[in-house]
């Protein structure tokens, strides 16, 4: 857990990410990755061998969750309601550029 | 310098109570629309310097002002918020008006459906003026990550509201709305409420549906109000609370009657006083002096009113912020997923395939912080670093939990400062992630927890800025915090 982030880390995460930084945000971002991960790593003063990790509070509030309800069909959005919104669109459904590179 | 305090002190304006204003208008002494238009009226002449509004929903206010108005003059029975002016985080998604989430990534979208909470405001017959200012995606400790310029703090205009819901907080503080909904993921209700001077709840985990709120991090995210007084803020709740189909951790408890609730005494005549935790890990070094004498004059009211007064132990609040950031920042990396330039939203013109299209739309789409914090997550979460990074941290999370629960088995409710220290200057934080995350000190341990809190003004530094004091209960336990909060409100007063 005090493993350095490299330069090599910062592209993978970026590809990971779908975030490409331009090369002068590479460094600051490998000095903040470095700074706050070298503070997180005090976790590893703590012994959690056995400690089942808590993903959800919900289940710490006794019976405040009803039984799921039954499926129904309702009705969604309308279609050209969630169109208006979209960058670019024949109407039906959503445009985007080509997938594969020839 | 005194000059410059004078003219910052011209922007703090209380508002009316709800009770009062409830009085004049089903009276007939005042409209709503002209309530509204007051509202308008000064928002167009504070907002160019304090930057809280972020865009306005006029048409769809002065149609429900006119609503209300009519029921009034028919001698109806008026919903509890009839005719109140409010305002809503732009986190929160309205039909056809700019929901922007503080980002350039949302500018231009407007959502085709309304979130829950303000469903039920106004159906409460609250008028809503307008969306607020934030940090981007709820991200941020000061309001400074907003792509649309920080908000100002109206007690000081050189200093920050706080974050991530500042222009939530600096509404209210401003008089630019009666009350106003906030979001708040590690403390993002309430830093904010207590570096302005007003009063902010946090909610427990699901007690309030975020169907339509846009994600941060689901695990922790809550909505709550903010007002100006502790009796307002527990009648916000109780409108807006409780089970939602459409949001399935929404909690199917029965929803208390809060405002009664906080009207009882914090000790009832024949029975004992409630029992306060103090946590010495709450006051240690990093605390400011001057928010520590506040916070101790607080609880010393407190103990007058009948309260008894414990130490309580929470030996690993110091974990707390790094499992914060671990956890948010691994939810958020996935929640931001959806940000990808095909359904809403900006899309880069520089797109020759779908691939550059996401990351060229993401990265000139999204501010600073959330690049950081989409990074710091995907790292936690990718191969090789889940079980030391994320896996870690949420077993440091049922530490931390399960450590509340063993306090609250001895007293009734927590009080800690909302801070260790007030408002700071903009600026002075930027240059330093990790300085800002370390903001957040007294709040992300209830966030984790689940637990619920209100922040209640408690006095204010000799410089004037406000001091918060935090009152943390069990699950469900709004109404014991409340309660806790007018005591401590009626001592300020």
């Amino acid at each position: 857990m005090t493993a350095k982030v490299t330069v090599a880390d910062v592209e993978r995460v970026a590809e990971l990410a779908h975030l490409e930084l331009a090369p002068e945000e590479v460094e600051p971002m490998l000095r903040d990755l470095n700074a706050i991960l070298d503070y997180v790593a005090e976790l590893n003063e703590l012994d959690t061998t056995g400690i089942e990790p808590l993903a959800q509070v919900s289940e710490l509030e006794s019976a405040a969750h009803p039984e799921p309800r039954p499926d129904r069909l309702a009705p969604s959005l309308a279609r050209s309601a969630v169109m208006a919104q979209a960058p670019e669109t024949d109407g039906a459904f959503f445009k985007v550029p080509k997938v594969i590179e020839r | 310098m005194a000059s410059e305090t004078t003219t910052a002190e011209s922007y703090v304006e209380k508002p009316k109570t709800l009770a009062a204003l409830r009085e004049e208008i089903s009276s007939g002494r005042t409209k709503a629309a002209d309530l509204a238009n007051e509202y308008y009226a000064r928002i167009e002449k504070k907002n160019p310097r304090l930057n809280i509004y972020l865009s306005f929903t006029k048409e769809r206010a002065m149609a429900q002002a006119a609503h209300i108005d009519n029921l009034a003059a028919k001698g109806d029975p008026l919903p509890p918020l009839a005719g109140i002016p409010t305002g809503l985080k732009d986190v929160m998604v309205v039909q056809g008006a700019p929901s922007t989430a503080g980002s350039k990534i949302l500018q231009g979208y407007q959502p085709p459906y309304d979130c829950t909470a303000v469903a039920r405001l106004e159906a409460a017959g609250a008028v809503l003026l307008g969306k607020l200012n934030c940090d981007q995606f709820a991200m941020g400790s000061s309001n400074e990550n907003s792509a649309y310029g920080p908000v100002r703090n109206p007690v000081d205009t050189e200093r920050v509201p706080g974050g991530s819901s500042g222009g939530s907080a600096a509404a209210v503080a401003a008089n630019l709305a009666v009350a106003t909904l906030g979001s708040d993921t590690g403390g993002s209700i309430r830093q904010p409420a207590s570096f302005c001077g007003v009063v902010g709840v946090l909610p427990t985990y699901g007690r309030v549906s975020r169907y339509g709120l846009i994600a941060y991090a689901s695990s922790l995210d809550r909505i709550g109000p903010f007002s100006a007084n502790v009796r307002d803020a527990a009648t916000l709740l109780g409108v807006i609370a409780g089970h939602d189909p459409k949001d399935a951790t929404s909690s199917a408890a029965p929803v208390e009657d809060y405002a009664a609730q906080s009207d009882k005494p914090v000790k009832e005549p024949g029975k004992g006083g409630l029992r306060i935790g103090v946590p010495a890990e709450y006051f240690a070094e990093g605390l400011d002096p001057e928010v520590r004498a506040a916070i101790e004059k607080g609880i010393a009211a407190l103990e007058a009113a009948g309260c008894a007064i414990k130490p309580v132990s929470l030996p690993h609040t110091k974990y707390a912020v790094p499992t914060y950031y671990l956890v948010a920042t691994a939810e958020a990396s996935a929640n931001l997923a959806r940000f990808d330039g095909v359904r809403y939203g900006y899309r880069s013109p520089r797109s020759a395939t779908l691939s550059d299209m996401y990351s060229h739309s993401r990265d000139e789409g999204f501010g600073a912080e959330v690049k950081r914090r989409i990074f710091l997550g995907t790292y936690a979460l990718s191969a090789g670093y889940y079980d030391a990074y994320y896996l870690k941290a949420q077993q440091v999370r049922r530490i931390l939990a399960e450590e509340f629960l063993r306090a609250f088995a001895e007293v009734d409710a927590i009080v800690t400062p909302t801070s260790p220290f007030p408002a700071f200057k903009i600026g002075e934080k930027t240059g330093d992630p990790l300085a800002m995350y370390l903001a957040d000190i007294y709040t992300v341990t209830a966030s984790l927890a689940g637990i619920c809190g209100v922040t209640v003004p408690c006095g204010t530094t000799q410089a004037g800025l406000p001091v918060g004091m935090q009152i943390l209960a069990r699950h469900l336990g709004e109404s014991t915090a409340f309660r806790v909060a007018r005591a401590v409100e009626a001592a300020n007063s």
